[in-house]
């Protein structure tokens, strides 16, 4: 039973900041901190793609969107009604939208990744479109105007199972699960076969590494995870529309992955924190300026750390890389 | 081991190879030479799977291997090194052996999150298998460098390291020596001869370097613009006024005869 040990520590040390963070900050900054881990989610799962497989895809909120969709129409239409029940069905639902992202990216990877570079990059681009588009023009969907009034996690108690609170150990066991996930199958032959695709296609090839099922297992993996952040995001918002998904949404995650530095799981994690912090801390700004120069700074700032850190905040590094100490347990192989 | 039935590989109105037909017997050490363009890697390339023949056939370990996938060829048992270095540069020494091993690995995505029995067993023993491998070849000093800061001998080394992972019966050495000094290509002989002793294998290699080749092969095929000119031992082939005539041209071969 050694596998749960470190992903069990993780959530005890997650849980214990969460309920400081439950009693010590405002309404806002507990959303914030929810919407960090949900991005934390989405650039793990497209790091997995883009900086460990060398894919590149741009699709990332059209798998957002699937399993967004799924979560908030499966929320409101099939309840189980007990609210005891309710824990489960937001799990069960969760793990349905990431299923079916995962089946889309099936279905998207499997002809799309014999292209490389650029043109994978537009068919992906252009498969978020479809899904944008597509559930635009769905009336069951709401269409244009979107679903609202998705369930929140449910409060249980108003002092400590706050909907805060609830919401948090949600969003720390998946992100727990997709970081524990993705960290194991990179430790394996899976992910060896990842990297060596991303090394070297032909050399892989010769070695006996299937990289068509290497590059779609990726893109699948990501499009699960992708679809599981949606569905947390469509839980926390309550609302969501076409337009929460649109192409900048990806390019947003796309950012965390290439900031934090391509390959490296610290840094999508880091990159994720800083993409949806430091707007937020910026918008005090406009009160001083009198105009909106947010997102001036934000992209100063992105400029900025890509001219002194070229090959993203951490490079391909780990922070146990920088910082040993920061092993427990298990020494790396 | 590996029979070449009349295969022929067009690019365009370019024969790279013309229909080439050699049959390689289990256990030989063969050399594959030619002048620069002779269709070696080519040849090379269709044996691997990276093309398929316009037409002909490859049949190794009695198996028709024809059009079949590069990754499929290599689980069959047949290897190869590049002759422009293609390691995982950016890997480890180390993981560059491991990937190798993958074939060998039957171990899904549930195992490797769950930590199974199977997955810890695998892995451990993928890891001493590289170890091994490694410190035959005296990597093992250096498993924990990024590839690409090996000095040039050794990544050749880690290449073929990487080939003997995969457990093949048959290796094909695209110009193993190529950019090695004297001593380092004589090492380099010594360890082919070895290796090929150790696991029992099948080498068909390209070599430019006569030495290596006449050193070590025990029948040699030249190519000569895509089509094979002379086949023997290697004192056959260096007595062969058709190699020299390839080698040297018409003229000077006429000369050399005066």
């Amino acid at each position: 039973m050694k596998w749960f040990k470190n992903p069990i520590l993780s959530l005890i040390a997650m849980l214990i900041v969460g309920l400081i963070f439950n009693f010590s900050v405002n309404a806002y900054i507990q959303i914030t901190i929810l919407f960090i881990m949900v991005n934390c989610i989405l650039a793990l799962s497209l790091n997995l793609v883009n900086g460990l497989t060398g894919q590149f895809s741009l699709g990332h909120a059209g798998f957002m969107a699937v399993g967004a969709y799924f979560a908030a129409y499966a929320g409101l239409n099939w309840s189980f009604g007990s609210p005891s029940l309710l824990a489960f069905q937001f799990f069960l639902y969760t793990l349905g939208g990431g299923i079916l992202a995962a089946i889309c990216g099936y279905l998207v990877g499997l002809p799309s990744l014999r292209l490389k570079g650029d043109y994978l990059a537009i068919v992906t681009l252009g498969f978020g479109e479809i899904i944008r588009v597509t559930l635009l023009n769905i009336d069951t969907l709401g269409g244009a105007r979107g679903i609202s009034g998705i369930p929140s996690f449910p409060e249980y108690d108003p002092v400590i199972f706050t909907s805060f609170f609830t919401s948090y150990i949600f969003a720390s066991i998946w992100l727990i699960i997709c970081f524990f996930f993705l960290w194991r199958i990179m430790q394996s032959q899976n992910g060896r076969a990842f990297l060596s695709v991303r090394e070297d296609e032909i050399a892989a090839e010769a070695l006996g590494v299937n990289t068509t099922k290497a590059k779609v297992r990726s893109f699948v993996i990501s499009s699960f995870f992708a679809g599981v952040a949606g569905a947390l995001y469509a839980h926390l918002t309550n609302y969501i529309s076409p337009s929460s998904f649109t192409f900048l949404q990806s390019v947003n995650v796309v950012i965390m992955v290439v900031l934090g530095g391509m390959g490296s799981f610290s840094g999508a994690i880091l990159a994720a924190a800083f993409v949806t912090i430091a707007p937020e801390l910026l918008r005090s700004l406009q009160a001083v300026t009198g105009v909106d120069l947010r997102m001036v700074i934000f992209s100063l700032c992105l400029i900025l750390i890509m001219i002194f850190r070229p090959k993203g905040l951490m490079g391909e590094k780990e922070l146990t890389d920088v910082f040993p100490w920061l092993r427990l347990g298990r020494k790396k192989a | 081991m590996i029979k070449i039935e009349n295969v022929t590989m067009q690019f365009g109105g370019l024969k790279a190879v013309d229909s080439l037909s050699f049959y390689v017997p289990k256990g030989s050490l063969f050399g594959l030479i030619g002048p620069n363009g002779a269709g070696k890697t080519t040849a090379f390339n269709v044996l691997t799977g990276v093309y398929t023949p316009t037409s002909g056939k490859v049949i190794f370990n009695g198996e028709d291997i024809t059009g079949k996938k590069p990754y499929q060829i290599s689980q069959c048992g047949l290897t190869r090194t590049f002759q422009n270095i293609r390691l995982f540069k950016q890997l480890t020494v180390l993981e560059n052996a491991l990937v190798a091993g993958i074939q060998n690995t039957d171990y899904g995505l549930r195992d490797a999150f769950f930590f199974t029995k199977k997955f810890v067993s695998t892995e451990a023993q993928l890891l001493s298998k590289a170890r091994e491998l490694l410190s035959l070849f005296g990597l093992l000093k250096r498993e924990n460098e990024i590839a690409s800061s090996l000095p040039y001998g050794e990544q050749r080394k880690l290449e073929i390291v990487r080939a003997l992972m995969t457990e093949p019966k048959m290796i094909l050495l695209d110009e193993p020596a190529a950019g090695m000094n004297h001593s380092e290509t004589h090492s380099l002989m010594d360890l082919i001869a070895r290796v090929r002793k150790e696991f029992d294998l099948t080498i068909l290699l390209i070599e430019h370097d006569m030495k290596l080749v006449m050193g070590i092969c025990e029948q040699i095929v030249v190519l000569d613009h895509g089509v094979k000119i002379e086949e023997g031992t290697p004192s056959k082939i260096q007595n062969s006024q058709k190699v020299i005539e390839a080698y040297l041209g018409v003229e000077a071969a006429e000369e050399g005869a005066h």
